[in-house]
């Protein structure tokens, strides 16, 4: 019986409604996200301001589309920086086992201890605001969770046969690590991306709307909430416009990393 | 197939949690409220943002939300009307020397405390020391022109008589904060027990849940029109929900968002704030050093746009370190000395050297939205004339108190000041050359100059044509860009009346009474 992997259809096409959206903004929105109009502040949704306007007069479906843009960006790098070195440091500690293993995976144990918001607010404080450093903070932080998973999926992998063969062959320790292991272990380290990536842009968007996050002018989700929370009752739309592309964007990737997993899981 | 389930669940749960948060506001409208039978035991609740968690002895306090509340328990010799005119309290009247320095004050007669003691001259002498810093217990109180005190003394036992090192006649206007207010000799346990000469005394207090005082019946002056006000601490994230189900009948300091909210259900009253609002910029630092770049910064910010965005109208133009609320000391003419000319702005630029503008930080606090969106606001215009601004948002305790005030290591800053005595020395003095907190490093000789002159000087008239002469200078060396003094909203319960405003940081609930 052939097994149809909802989650990952669904997952995908919020996703790619959601980047493509975001991609667009990139390069065209239909006002500048930051231009101020007095004359037409605060209106409701309606048909020329589909998410309606805040309080300055600036189009709110622009700012979302400019905020996702930098909640999208931050996450990627950060993921980037996450799992690229967390997969190193994985497969390092996962195949060579031994001291160093016992050691980088301790620390690794201490770091995931304390809650990683937590953790990247003290590194702001300390570091300074802004987009790049939150990127830099957030990827180092997302380091350890990364390298775990690879690591386990390593140690798992490195008894197995076919790496065994491998080794009989005479493939050196750095081939047979990335050339074997790694592709047999994507499957995880993919639905981990798609997990962290969400991570990520909640991270960012808690940051932002503590105000430690990205500083305005720069729009990001997490500041339009917080910007968004004063208005409640007065302009509802603000808050559940922001909130609910939030919501899609996660709801997208989330739904995309379970149905990886689960295809990974059917396989 | 669990998995599927999970995830419909919980897209569900995310959809009802949104719709929920969007039906909160019409079901507060149906519970039915219980002011009713605080119109029956005339009693009323105030919302406040924040405990009285510094103390609550009068000359030790230092919040500005405190002093609103010990306010309706304390007086001092003199006390403020609505006005602004300083008018006697404690004392009955007072004579002043020509030369400004020594001060005669007779006590009015049966002034009571409200632990039933009549106030004696002891108590005055003992309460002025005390303020002053003359007694060796450790208190000192913020207000700094109560330094200039060398004695104070009592020839008989209804005169006291106060001598200053220098004439002073503003002196007088720091004796009506609660800073000198007048308590009872010796009496030891003020921080938990407070005892004043005020219309209200102290009830009871349940720390980060509420404060009590009721009305003292034996005040000398009118009487309080409300037997109980219960001071209740409500964050102001929740402010709008808690006077939206009835539980509070007054709440001052609302944002316009906070005020829209509650309209149809509260009277929004509204005064001017009695501060300062402008981008504060530091004079020493390029390329701010530049009269010509900050009178360009000037022409570029458009004021009446930020009045209208930042604040939604309610805010006048300032012009100058000075607030419309002192009509005597206000230049009206200063509000409207620069207006926005883009041209002028950038001929001004490429004179200073910077055709094609520059960068800079503008550092705001971030737990004062007004000031975040006025900083934001000013970015976006600035850009007019190529000047890209950059905003950091910092911690009010920790980094704008030391790095930006006390530090002076900023570029701007988007703040409010205001000021505790009744007089413009308090708004002017701060910006003299050698003063400890002049933030903005202004160095001008001839703002020196008038300073001195304005202290020294003993006729009312002349002190404030120089004050007003200092105004001038500081717009047209276009110190800061000043902006606007903000509108201080209070929600009233429409079941009350009698609020009124004073030209202080104050909430006088002793005025406030339930209509007929």
């Amino acid at each position: 019986m052939k097994h149809r992997n909802w989650t990952l259809r669904i997952g995908v096409c919020i996703t790619a409604v959601m980047v493509a959206l975001i991609l667009l903004g990139a390069v065209w929105t239909p006002y500048d996200p930051n231009a101020l109009a007095g004359a037409e502040k605060s209106l409701s949704p309606c048909l020329t301001h589909p998410f309606g306007t805040d309080n300055f007069g600036r189009d709110l479906f622009s700012r979302v589309l400019e905020g996702g843009r930098t909640s999208l960006l931050i996450a990627f790098c950060t993921v980037c920086i996450g799992a690229a070195c967390g997969a190193v440091v994985g497969s390092l500690t996962g195949y060579f086992g031994g001291v160093v293993d016992e050691v980088l995976m301790r620390f690794n144990d201490s770091v995931a201890a304390f809650p990683s918001i937590l953790l990247a607010l003290v590194c702001v404080s300390i570091f300074g605001t802004g987009k790049y450093k939150i990127i830099l903070v957030l990827g180092i932080l997302f380091i350890p969770s990364f390298a775990r998973i690879v690591r386990g999926e390593f140690a798992k992998e490195r008894t197995r046969d076919y790496v065994e063969n491998a080794r009989i062959m005479g493939a050196g320790p750095f081939r047979v690590m990335f050339a074997h292991i790694l592709p047999n272990v994507r499957t995880v380290l993919l639905s981990s991306i798609a997990i962290g990536f969400n991570n990520a842009v909640l991270a960012e968007a808690g940051m932002s709307f503590l105000s430690m996050g990205v500083q305005p002018p720069d729009a990001s989700l997490g500041r339009m909430l917080a910007e968004a929370q004063g208005s409640l009752f007065t302009m509802p739309w603000y808050a559940l416009c922001t909130g609910c592309f939030m919501v899609l964007l996660i709801l997208g990737f989330s739904l995309l990393g379970q149905g990886l997993q689960e295809r990974g899981d059917a396989l | 197939m669990h998995r599927k389930m999970r995830n419909l669940i919980l897209a569900l749960l995310l959809l009802a949690m949104a719709l929920s948060l969007a039906a909160c506001g019409n079901k507060a409208k149906e519970v039915e409220t219980p002011q009713q039978t605080r119109a029956d035991t005339n009693e009323i609740n105030v919302g406040i943002p924040q405990d009285l968690e510094d103390s609550l002895d009068p000359h030790v306090t230092t919040a500005a939300g405190t002093r609103e509340v010990l306010f309706n328990m304390f007086e001092g010799l003199m006390k403020a009307d609505p006005e602004g005119n300083i008018i006697p309290a404690v004392a009955e009247k007072c004579d002043v020397s020509d030369d400004a320095k020594v001060y005669t004050f007779t006590l009015r007669e049966g002034v009571a405390f409200h632990n039933g003691q009549t106030v004696t001259v002891d108590d005055v002498v003992y309460s002025i020391s005390r303020c002053a810093g003359m007694l060796d217990d450790g208190v000192y109180t913020a207000a700094s022109t109560l330094k200039g005190i060398v004695s104070v003394e009592a020839p008989d036992d209804r005169t006291v008589v106060i001598t200053l090192s220098e004439g002073n006649t503003e002196f007088l206007a720091s004796l009506v904060t609660t800073y000198a207010a007048i308590i009872p000799a010796d009496y030891t346990d003020q921080a938990a027990n407070p005892v004043g000469t005020g219309p209200f005394k102290f009830a009871s207090r349940s720390p980060q849940e509420n404060f009590v005082i009721e009305r003292f019946d034996d005040y000398w002056g009118t009487p309080a029109k409300l037997n109980k006000v219960t001071y209740l601490v409500t964050a102001m994230d929740t402010a709008v929900m808690s006077m939206k189900s009835g539980v509070i009948d007054v709440f001052a300091h609302l944002t316009a968002d906070m005020a829209k909210s509650v309209e149809d259900q509260f009277t929004i009253e509204k005064d001017t704030a009695k501060l300062v609002q402008a981008l504060y910029l530091n004079n020493a630092v390029e390329p701010f050093n530049d009269v010509r770049v900050r009178q360009a910064l000037c022409y570029a910010v458009d004021v009446d746009q930020i009045i209208d965005l930042v604040v939604d109208g309610n805010g006048v133009r300032v012009g100058s370190s000075m607030f419309p609320a002192f009509a005597k000391y206000f230049d009206e003419s200063l509000s409207t000395y620069y207006t926005q000319d883009l041209e002028k702005a950038k001929e001004l630029l490429t004179e200073a050297g910077y055709p094609d503008g520059f960068s800079m930080t503008i550092t705001v606090p971030s737990n004062y939205p007004q000031h975040v969106q006025t900083g934001e606001v000013i970015a976006e215009q600035l850009k007019a004339v190529g000047i890209t601004a950059s905003i950091e948002q910092v911690d009010w305790n920790q980094t704008w108190l030391t790095e930006v005030y006390a530090n002076r290591n900023f570029q701007s800053t988007v703040v409010g000041f205001d000021t505790s005595t009744l007089t413009a020395r308090g708004m002017l003095e701060r910006w003299t050359s050698d003063h400890g907190k002049n933030m903005i490093n202004f160095n001008n000789a001839e703002y020196d100059a008038l300073f001195a002159q304005a202290i020294a000087c003993t006729d009312d008239a002349e002190q404030t044509a120089l004050y007003k002469q200092m105004e001038r200078i500081l717009t047209e060396e276009a110190a800061n860009v000043y902006i606007q003094d903000i509108y201080n909203m209070v929600a009233v319960n429409p079941g009350l009346e009698g609020l009124t405003f004073y030209p202080m940081y104050v909430l006088d609930v002793a005025s406030i009474g339930w209509k007929a």
